[in-house]
């Protein structure tokens, strides 16, 4: 079977995390590692792990389509768009895993399907990612009228960018609790919690739903979407059973990430790759059909 | 010569916890009136959480905050309204609608080490216009030198003034003037100071505080603030003008306000009971208060053991999610 060529843009912490886990991959090969700075430790591994390395950006990429099928864009918001367009361009697919969020948004296991075709995806946040599936799961049984998140994240596993843009989080992941969860309206929190030794990412989901009731049907439906998640973020689960309070509804997750590049604790930053991993497995599936067919 | 002191009233913000969010518009119309007939220069109208932070998390607003603090603008006269807001909270926007509603100073708040989220709001509250303060929460969980380091972030970003807040109550009056004076002799802001009195130390940490340097200090009538409230505004008043600083506040009019504006409306004193002690003990942040209460009742468990937990976990502020789940399983052990 033929394995799509992936590139990943930006060899920063979350760039080597998705060379890892891409490497476990059966439907894509791990290609080429693309910064701008030659002493990064991103492209030191990547050299090191025998993958190609470019040091001169996008326009370094550009010049060699023959290496890559798929990018994987682990920037900034502000350099993808124009990634975005030249990728584009050339007729390859773009996984945005900023907050750019030109493409719709993706949760694998809540719209994956409806957009594995579109050629530039995003990867909300990984708030979003943690607690969109739980949210979608709701309104399915029942209408979900309102979703509030609350993210809580080891300070150490909140990097530069997330600090410098949190309103752009909560913004967005609000945004997606709505568009991809179905709520009528989202709200989103982000909390940062310093202690050592650092603390598992925490979600908890507090919807409100348009009727009581119905416990064990939603119940069942949290539980189906927790293990759908699971596949492919394997340290995802429930802390204890919902909450169900009239129409209120509270679930509480932890997210303890594979361990790749980042230490457990950071379920949030793994979230992130493994589920932009799991859109391009999908991708990949779908392009294969192709190929053979040709 | 006359040393000089802005007293800031947190009533219609941090009493706002008491109040569990509920204030009506007639009781903020009431307290501003009362705050700017008594001269207070600065006092704050938000959700106790700040801006935005009406949620199923912290308690939905009764009223939109918007509305109370421009029903606040219309009483108040010449004093002027504070705004809180929590970056991964509040957003940019919500600022900008809390400055069209009647805001003129924002009061950007971090947990301690957490300074460098708050650039942004900080960059357009100057924008703005607004008389700008970097407000460091949980000042009792970081050493010195963190809180001088954060400080000068905040500094870095344009904040004017910066807070070290004790936002559980948990600080004693030697450790306040330690990090007050440590800010001094750092930073060039000013600094201010905000306690809770969870441990009965607020007037003699707010003492500390100003003995060391800090020329804003938080209070707040009848002390009405998440647990055992705040310092209480016109106690501080009193004190103050015995030790000679000059705040410009009518003490009368102060205790006029409080007894007969607030004292009716609230829903319990702010006594110092067992659990907001236990919260000054553990250093545990002062809203989480009647969360644990209602958890504690609910799954028929010992509120100070809840406390103790939240204590030994390191929440920090914001995390009231865990109060639930943690009396839960309490309840389950058993």
């Amino acid at each position: 079977m033929v394995k799509l060529k992936v590139a990943i843009l930006g060899s920063g912490n979350i760039g080597t995390d998705l060379m890892y886990k891409i490497e476990r991959s059966e439907y894509l090969t791990m290609s080429v590692m693309v910064g701008i700075d030659p002493t990064s430790d991103g492209i030191q591994r990547a050299k090191d792990r025998g993958y190609h390395t470019i040091t001169n950006g996008i326009a370094g990429l550009i010049a060699c389509p023959e290496l890559f099928d798929i990018v994987f864009d682990a920037t900034t918001a502000n350099a993808h768009s124009a990634h975005s367009e030249q990728v584009l361009a050339l007729g390859k697919k773009i996984v945005d895993l900023t907050p750019a969020a030109i493409g719709p948004f993706v949760v694998p296991c809540a719209n994956l399907e409806k957009y594995v075709a579109v050629d530039n995806v995003n990867m909300v946040t990984c708030g979003g990612q943690a607690t969109i599936p739980i949210v979608y799961a709701i309104n399915q049984v029942v209408d979900v009228t309102y979703a509030e998140i609350v993210a809580t994240v080891a300070s150490k596993s909140a990097g530069p960018g997330t600090r410098a843009n949190i309103d752009e989080f909560t913004r967005t992941t609000a945004r997606a609790l709505e568009e991809v969860g179905g709520a009528n309206k989202g709200k989103a929190i982000i909390i940062l919690n310093p202690a050592e030794p650092p603390i598992m990412m925490r979600d908890t989901v507090h919807v409100l739903v348009n009727e009581g009731g119905k416990e064990e049907e939603i119940t069942k439906a949290i539980e189906e979407i927790v293990n759908a998640v699971q596949q492919y973020v394997p340290g995802y689960r429930m802390t204890s059973a919902p909450i169900f309070e009239g129409q209120q509804i509270s679930v509480f997750l932890e997210v303890e990430g594979a361990g790749d590049f980042f230490p457990p604790y950071s379920g949030n930053l793994d979230i992130m790759t493994a589920a932009a991993v799991q859109v391009g497995n999908q991708m990949a599936k779908l392009q294969h059909g192709t190929v053979k067919s040709n | 010569m006359t040393k000089q002191l802005t007293v800031l009233d947190v009533t219609l913000r941090d009493g706002s916890h008491s109040m569990r969010h509920a204030f009506t518009e007639q009781q903020v119309r009431d307290v501003a009136r009362g705050l700017g007939e008594a001269k207070v220069k600065y006092f704050e109208v938000s959700h106790g959480d700040g801006l935005g932070g009406s949620s199923l998390q912290y308690g939905f607003s009764k009223v939109d905050e918007l509305k109370l603090i421009a029903a606040a603008k219309e009483e108040c006269g010449d004093s002027a309204i504070s705004v809180l807001i929590l970056p991964g909270i509040g957003l940019k926007e919500d600022l900008k609608n809390a400055v069209k509603a009647g805001a003129t100073m924002a009061r950007v708040a971090t947990h301690v080490t957490e300074a460098n989220v708050a650039g942004q709001h900080i960059y357009l509250s100057r924008e703005l216009g607004l008389k700008t303060v970097g407000f460091l929460m949980m000042a009792h969980m970081a050493p010195t030198s963190v809180i001088v380091e954060q400080a000068k972030l905040f500094e870095s970003y344009g904040a004017e003034i910066i807070y070290v807040t004790d936002s559980a109550g948990a600080m004693l009056p030697h450790e306040v003037k330690e990090r007050v004076a440590a800010l001094k002799s750092h930073v060039a802001c000013e600094i201010g100071f905000h306690a809770h009195n969870n441990l009965s130390l607020a007037m003699a940490n707010t003492m500390a505080a100003v003995e060391a340097g800090a020329t804003y200090v938080d209070g707040s009538l009848r002390c009405l603030g998440a647990g055992s409230g705040n310092t209480q505004t016109e106690v501080m008043v009193a004190v103050f003008d015995r030790l000679g600083y000059e705040t410009g506040i009518d003490l009368y009019r102060t205790i006029d306000v409080a007894n007969e504006v607030v004292a009716p409306f609230m829903p319990r004193p702010q006594e110092i009971t067992g659990s907001s002690l236990m919260m000054g003990y553990a250093g545990v942040y002062s809203s989480f208060l009647l969360f644990t209460q209602e958890a504690a009742k609910k799954y028929n468990v010992d509120e100070r053991e809840i406390l103790v937990e939240l204590g030994k976990m390191k929440a920090v502020g914001g995390q009231e999610d865990l109060i639930a789940e943690i009396a839960r399983n309490i309840a389950v052990v058993k």
